[in-house]
């Protein structure tokens, strides 16, 4: 009697299970499969000659080069910004500590729109330090440093909150011990703390590097739009698709979506490796105990 | 090198760590600081290490004061509690640590070290495992790895934090037995920081006994097992039955009850639970009557758990002899006299 209410549980799990399984899948056919066929479909569906064409207009190639450019200044400060504030916050102890944990988090809280104006009310024309850059013929917004200061903010969170909390799971007696044992503060870094946080921080870099290419909102706002200098390539795909011009939008945003693909694959290797580097040893000894008995 | 504390204090927002620590560790000396948990111990050691810097006081070596020192100066060899190993390093790599990371001009070539690593490491029998990473060693074998790390550098000063807490009692003894033959060999100036009585008093040249931000006493194992100066020493260093008394004639009396509490004049009477005689009959001696609640006769020792009349508990340890001789058993009635007690007359509470 009671293997057959057992059976009777166990084919009701599964029938759960499966209703799960199959909701899930159905979700992400509709808003990740289907969309992300139909980006190469409207790509390439006026064949590789107008998609490549696409790609190296002048403003293509400009909008590539800048988003590139942006990312390639905004992700190296930021990884040093993420260190700097990490380590702050980990291995010291101070007053509005919660305070600066916060202050990091905003860029995710705040709309990129804000974060965006935030920049052209400070350095724009009508802004508070405007005038005076005006007077000493620095152009910050509708410029390339705007583009990177609203890149840097929106994507400051990722390295940091990454590191945070591996650097306090792995505490900091290693590296108390490195300096007694007479290494220098670099030497302790390079060789002691810097191996142990690698793969946080490269996920930290791959996150932070995505969205640095593909910000859309902040760039958008202190951009100004102008076509082969101010233009990133989510902006540009922008302006194509508000032009008409399907094939060429659909041809970038193909580009933005390769991207975000490879970053997938990057991450996943990474929290492979990752997980490897912690639970690959514990198998090691696992395996050397079976063949020693 | 000899090590001398003076006036260490140490506060950590409203808890005071250290209060006015003074102590001196000759050189050559292995001392072990002694405490329970929250005594400050691990405090006063990371402040000779330099890993913590004291709020008031300083720390001398050798007559000079420490606090311009860098840490790479101070020339200490530190084993953390949890040992700190470099975990992506191999075992090789943790030992020649500290080598590699010299100035140039001071660098011994890769043979050197290689010579000085396998050296280290047929010292405490871990050769065959050089190319291991820590997490594939056991808790000993991490910890003696630790020890041969700070070692490499030939330290002035050995610093040990716990250095056996984290492992089992059997590989505990090993260790305790293998520090002890080192630190004869090397005589190199140790201070080790422990909550084992056991250890602190097997180990150590001198024990400095901590509680609560103070150095309670210190001496050598015989003088604060024996000659132990307050409650708190004598309590720590051992088990140990606590009976309130009265004082005549300077001489502490245990009543019938074995708890008294007439008079002006009481204190506190501590009694080694192996000190106590047991007896079946009363031969009218200063004894008090107690009823057998509990026996435990597994072990070396037979230990008595007794109950006096107004409901205290008394630990009595007897030889497995004495206790055959006795022939009791629970629930019998039985009549306790100390054979030697310790008698503090100051205000103590437990």
């Amino acid at each position: 009697m009671s293997v057959v209410i057992g059976k009777r549980e166990s084919i009701r799990t599964r029938a759960v299970q499966c209703a799960f399984i199959a909701a899930a899948l159905l979700f992400l056919f509709f808003f990740l499969g289907i969309p992300l066929v139909s980006v190469f479909y409207e790509a390439l569906h006026e064949g590789l000659r107008a998609y490549g064409s696409a790609l190296v207009t002048a403003d293509a190639r400009s909008a590539i080069f800048l988003t590139l450019l942006v990312a390639g200044i905004a992700v190296p400060l930021n990884l040093v910004f993420g260190i700097a504030a990490a380590w702050l916050i980990a291995r010291f102890d101070f007053h509005g500590k919660s305070l600066l944990l916060t202050l990091i988090d905003l860029p995710f809280s705040v709309s990129p729109v804000i974060s965006g104006l935030i920049y052209v009310l400070i350095f724009g024309m009508q802004g508070l330090l405007g005038p005076w850059l005006f007077d000493h013929d620095i152009q910050i917004i509708f410029a390339v440093p705007g583009l990177v200061l609203a890149t840097i903010f929106v994507t400051f969170p990722f390295v940091a909150r990454e590191l945070i909390p591996v650097m306090q799971q792995i505490g900091s007696e290693e590296e108390e011990a490195a300096l007694l044992l007479g290494a220098s503060g670099l030497q302790t870094f390079l060789r002691v703390t810097l191996p142990n946080i690698k793969w946080g921080l490269l996920y930290g870099v791959i996150l932070c590097n995505a969205r640095a290419m593909g910000e859309f909102g902040a760039v958008s706002v202190v951009s100004g739009h102008i076509r082969g200098k101010t233009n990133t390539m989510p902006l540009h795909v922008e302006i194509l698709y508000n032009e008409y011009n399907f094939a060429a939008a659909f041809a970038m945003a193909s580009v933005l979506t390769l991207l975000a693909l490879a970053t997938l694959v990057a991450k996943s290797l990474v929290e492979w490796k990752f997980a490897d580097a912690r639970g690959g040893s514990v198998r090691y000894v696992a395996t050397m105990e079976k063949k020693i008995s | 090198m000899n090590i001398e504390l003076k006036n260490i204090s140490k506060n950590f927002g409203q808890f005071a760590a250290l209060k006015s620590v003074n102590l001196k560790v000759d050189g050559g000396e292995l001392v072990a600081l002694l405490g329970p948990s929250g005594s400050g111990k691990t405090t006063l050691l990371r402040i000779i290490a330099g890993l913590e810097t004291a709020d008031a006081g300083s720390v001398l070596y050798n007559g000079e004061d420490s606090s311009t020192k860098s840490l790479r100066e101070r020339r200490v060899g530190f084993v953390f509690q949890h040992y700190a190993l470099f975990r992506h390093m191999t075992v090789f790599e943790n030992i020649a640590f500290g080598l590699r990371v010299r100035p140039r001009a001071q660098r011994p070539s890769n043979a050197e070290i290689e010579d000085r690593v396998m050296k280290l490491l047929k010292l405490v029998q871990l050769e065959n495992l050089s190319h291991r990473y820590p997490s594939q060693l056991s808790g000993g074998q991490r910890q003696r790895v630790a020890l041969s790390r700070a070692l490499a550098v030939e330290p002035s000063v050995l610093l040990l934090d716990e250095p056996f807490g984290a492992l089992d009692a059997h590989v505990r003894k090993d260790l305790r037995r293998w520090l002890r033959k080192l630190h004869d060999e090397v005589h190199l100036t140790s201070v080790f920081v422990t909550h084992d009585q056991e250890e602190a008093l097997e180990v150590a040249d001198r024990v400095v006994v901590m509680n609560e931000g103070v150095i309670e006493q210190a001496g050598t194992p015989e003088e604060v097992y024996h000659h132990p100066n307050s409650p708190f020493v004598f309590r720590f260093l051992g088990d140990v039955n606590l009976f309130h008394s009265r004082m005549e004639d300077g001489k502490a009396r245990l009543g019938p009850n074995g708890h008294l509490k007439e008079g002006s004049e009481e204190s506190c009477v501590f009694v080694r639970p192996h000190l106590i005689d047991v007896k079946t009959q009363s031969d009218g001696s200063e004894h008090f009557a107690a009823r057998v609640r509990h026996i435990n006769a597994a072990g070396p020792n037979v230990k008595l758990e007794l109950m006096t009349a107004n409901g205290e508990a008394v630990d009595v340890t007897l030889t497995q002899e004495q206790y055959r001789a006795l022939g009791i058993a629970k629930n019998d009635q039985v009549f306790a006299t100390a054979r030697e007690m310790k008698v503090f007359v100051e205000d103590y509470s437990i």
